[in-house]
């Protein structure tokens, strides 16, 4: 952790980080388009894929979404409750909790990873999680690029 | 990046400057660029503003000119004009299906301020797209037969009400009913409010017009047992209930009710009154003959008794009817089963059972009632002497989180203010005193009903609720504050009256096994979404009307049941539903049948067909989620044009370069 003001300052490893942004259909995805219409800014960084829900989305593909070079990968989808095929979010978070354990047994910095619900309403909220994502990641070196795939003391 | 396809195909990019809108942000020039350079596209192309007509035009002219077998028009969110422009496509001979949207407007072009780094995401995005839409298959939207005909399950005023405007649109109806007769609970209602209205009056017109409708098919004592398939196509098993007396023969001459031996409470009088093993629910009951109650009858075995049969001259009593299956399919259902009071044995403060004279609301209908026990003459149940002073308890059971109901059941206060002024009018000297939490009158002329009760009609309010009721000589003693004074009030009553609140019946918790349908917390069938969709159950094809979903008063419940009807019939009316084709599809090459994609579907849409050993996917049901292809361990099932290689394909070109 970085304590002084200079190592702060020297603390972006990475200027440019990449992060695959999985949207669902329903709800972040229209939050995602709802911040674009509300016309609110965040970094762009994050580059979208849009399924129809969260629960189209195996573990292999956030996975291999690392060994294909992103920095980060972001999943969002409807919260509990307004999925609109019933479950499919609450599968999302069993399949991709594991993954996320997975992740951080073998070292990838939990900070890599992220699952977040947003409505279709929340493009504030859609704001504030992909630029503190895209924040913290600008911390960490770039994941793969690095050459040691970014799995050691992150 | 180029990519060795099977076959190599020829994608066209329209990149949209949406006005300034996109590009402001994104260097359209240099975008186009890149895209001719990076991807393997046949056609680059960019216009003002794509939706427009000449926008539209350019698109169809190019497919037809350049031959373009895939189409990406990069541009603003699929929401707002993927239709437009697929439609367009479809008219220059391209399948609509082959036809994608990169969103560069509101997920670029709005949100970022960097026009290099806009625009280098731009190409990112539509370099994805592409790897998507090369992957795509032609798809023809499913057809589904639509079987023209409906279920009504549930014979109260809301599944009346259904059955008839289904009916009256054209088309057939089975409306099956567990009890001997249809009505439900507002055959049991004396008057509505706010008008009034004798229940009877205006209910018993709609149940003799259903009864004759030829296009209805009234199973009364039946029971649905199980449902198959899904919307255009259930499988429908109903069980018919003897009823031991043949309704076409029966002419309700009574003579059998004088020679029953047994005597039993009648449940339509809340068994404040008896009747006979074999009975008429009530004179006006449809269909209009006699029953025989199989719980209690002795003469199901003739040699105990046969007393009715013996006397029955039109020989309408046939001890040796059977069950009866009836199996039919149908397009659309309505389920309309309605509630049950909250038993309010539950409520021990209030004393219900240990005193005659604490009754409920529906027990307080009947008393009210000119076809009741008392024939509309209040006589309290212990000593049928008239009471002077009534006390109706509002909330009984209702709005208390910690003991019992956590909801407000809505049409309490209500019935309650009705029951207070029928009282009033009846008997002019009583005294009807209602102790309510808040009075709630959301309802057209509501507010007026309560006003004319408490300002023109002597009925007394007091807010605050009752805490005790405990017999006193030959009168109750209610215990109980008054909020606004501050101060305990102690009130002798005749009578007491519950206006206990409502809670899902019993039908409607089977129904809701049987067909699958999820449930609130509180057990009501839970709507596809409550604001949008109040009429639609989850599941395509099911709709609900009235009580069964949560409480209702008759006016909300029979709009209810006509926007059900309405949405039946939308179902109906064609020979064919048009389905998404974005579905699910195994390939049985591979497919090791584990079961785990039937176990992750949230629609039951995939099943082991056992006649070929293999795991289907039921087109109809399919909604295309994707969660079997995400669970699936050997890849075997997909969804179509969302495969899993398509999504490597897009997230490897989403990170390169």
């Amino acid at each position: 952790m970085s304590t002084s003001k200079q190592e702060q300052e020297s603390g972006i490893k990475n200027p440019d980080p990449k992060i695959v942004l999985f949207l669902c259909r329903w709800c972040s995805g229209k939050g995602a388009d709802l911040a674009g219409t509300s016309r609110l800014s965040y970094p762009p960084n994050v580059l979208p894929i849009m399924v129809n829900c969260t629960s189209r989305i195996d573990p292999r593909f956030v996975v291999e979404a690392f060994l294909d070079g992103a920095d980060g990968v972001l999943v969002t989808g409807c919260h509990f409750g307004d999925c609109h095929y019933k479950t499919g979010n609450y599968k999302a978070y069993r399949r991709l909790s594991l993954v996320a354990k997975l992740l951080k047994q073998v070292g990838v910095n939990p900070k890599r990873f992220r699952l977040t619900w947003i409505s279709a309403t929340e493009a504030a909220k859609f704001v504030e999680v992909t630029t503190e994502m895209v924040n913290d990641l600008k911390k960490l070196p770039p994941y793969w690029r690095n050459g040691n795939g970014g799995n050691t003391n992150e | 990046m180029k990519k060795e396809m099977d076959e190599k195909k020829k994608v066209g990019v329209f990149i949209c400057h949406c006005g300034r809108n996109i590009a402001q942000t994104v260097d359209i020039e240099k975008l186009m660029e890149e895209v001719r350079e990076k991807y393997d596209v046949e056609f680059v192309e960019d216009n003002m503003y794509m939706c427009s007509d000449p926008g539209q035009n350019l698109l169809k002219e190019s497919i037809q000119a350049k031959n373009l077998d895939r189409v990406i028009v990069a541009a603003c969110s699929r929401d707002m004009h993927e239709p437009t422009f697929r439609s367009a496509a479809q008219e220059a001979g391209l399948n609509p299906y082959l036809v994608e949207i990169a969103n560069i407007r509101e997920q670029v072009s709005w949100v970022h301020d960097d026009k290099e780094k806009a625009t280098e995401k731009a190409s990112k995005i539509i370099g994805s797209t592409i790897e998507k839409v090369v992957r795509d298959e032609p798809l023809e939207p499913l057809q589904i037969p639509v079987v023209q005909r409906a279920l009504v399950i549930g014979g109260g005023i809301a599944g009346i009400q259904a059955a008839l405007d289904i009916a009256d649109a054209g088309y057939e109806v089975t409306l099956v009913e567990k009890s001997p007769t249809i009505g439900g609970h507002m055959a049991q209602l004396a008057e509505t409010f706010p008008t009034l209205d004798c229940s009877q009056c205006i209910l018993t017109p709609k149940m003799v017009a259903l009864s004759r409708h030829p296009k209805i098919n009234l199973l009364t004592t039946s029971e649905v047992v199980s449902v198959e398939g899904y919307v255009g196509n259930f499988k429908v098993q109903i069980r018919k209930n003897p009823r031991y007396v043949d309704v076409d023969k029966c002419n309700l001459c009574d003579d059998c009710t004088a020679v029953c031996p047994v005597v039993v409470h009648d449940e339509y009088n809340q068994g404040l009154a008896p009747r006979k093993a074999i009975y008429i629910p009530f004179p006006q009951a449809v269909p209009a003959s006699y029953v025989i109650d199989e719980a209690t009858c002795l003469g199901i075995d003739p040699l105990i008794c046969s007393k009715c049969k013996d006397v029955c001259l039109v020989e309408a009593i046939d001890f040796d009817m059977q069950p009866e299956i009836i199996e039919e399919e149908f397009g659309a259902i309505v389920v309309a089963t309605g509630y049950d009071i909250y038993p309010i044995e539950n409520i021990g403060e209030y004393g219900y059972g240990s005193h005659p004279d604490i009754i409920s609301g529906l027990d307080f209908e009947r008393l009210l009632s000119a076809n009741g026990p008392t024939q509309g003459v209040i006589r309290r149940p212990s000593d049928g002497k008239i009471p002077k002073t009534v006390v109706f308890v509002h909330c009984a059971g209702s709005r208390d989180p910690a003991k019992h109901l956590p909801y407000c059941s809505k049409i309490c206060c209500m019935y309650s203010t009705k029951h207070a002024l029928q009282y009033k009018h009846l008997v002019h000297d009583g005294t009807a005193i209602n102790f309510y939490i808040d009075v709630r009158t959301a309802g057209k002329d509501y507010e007026e009903f309560y006003k004319r009760a408490a300002e023109e009609e002597q009925v007394i309010y007091v807010r605050g609720k009752v805490s005790e009721i405990i017999e006193d000589g030959d009168q109750l003693l209610v215990k109980g504050v008054d909020t606004l004074l501050g101060e305990a009030v102690e009130v002798h009553a005749d009578l007491v009256v519950l206006a206990t609140g409502l809670v899902p019946s019993k039908g409607t918790q089977e129904i809701s096994h049987l067909l699958k349908l999820s449930c609130d917390s509180k057990g009501f069938l839970k709507e596809a979404h409550p604001k949008l969709k109040p009429v639609e159950s989850a599941l395509s094809g099911i709709f609900i009307a009235g009580t069964a979903s949560g409480p209702k008063d008759i006016p909300e419940t029979v709009a209810q049941a006509s926007g059900a009807a309405a949405k039946a019939a939308t179902i109906l009316a064609s020979e064919y539903l048009e389905r998404e084709p974005q579905i699910a599809q195994v390939d049985p090459t591979t497919c090791g049948v584990c079961h785990t994609c039937i176990h992750v579907c949230p629609y039951g849409a995939i099943y082991l067909d056992e006649v070929v050993g293999r795991i289907t996917v039921r087109e109809a049901l399919c909604e295309g989620c994707g969660s079997c292809a995400a669970a699936c361990p050997s890849g075997s099932i997909e969804l179509k044009n969302s495969t899993s290689e398509g999504i490597r394909a897009r997230i490897k070109a989403l990170l390169q370069g």
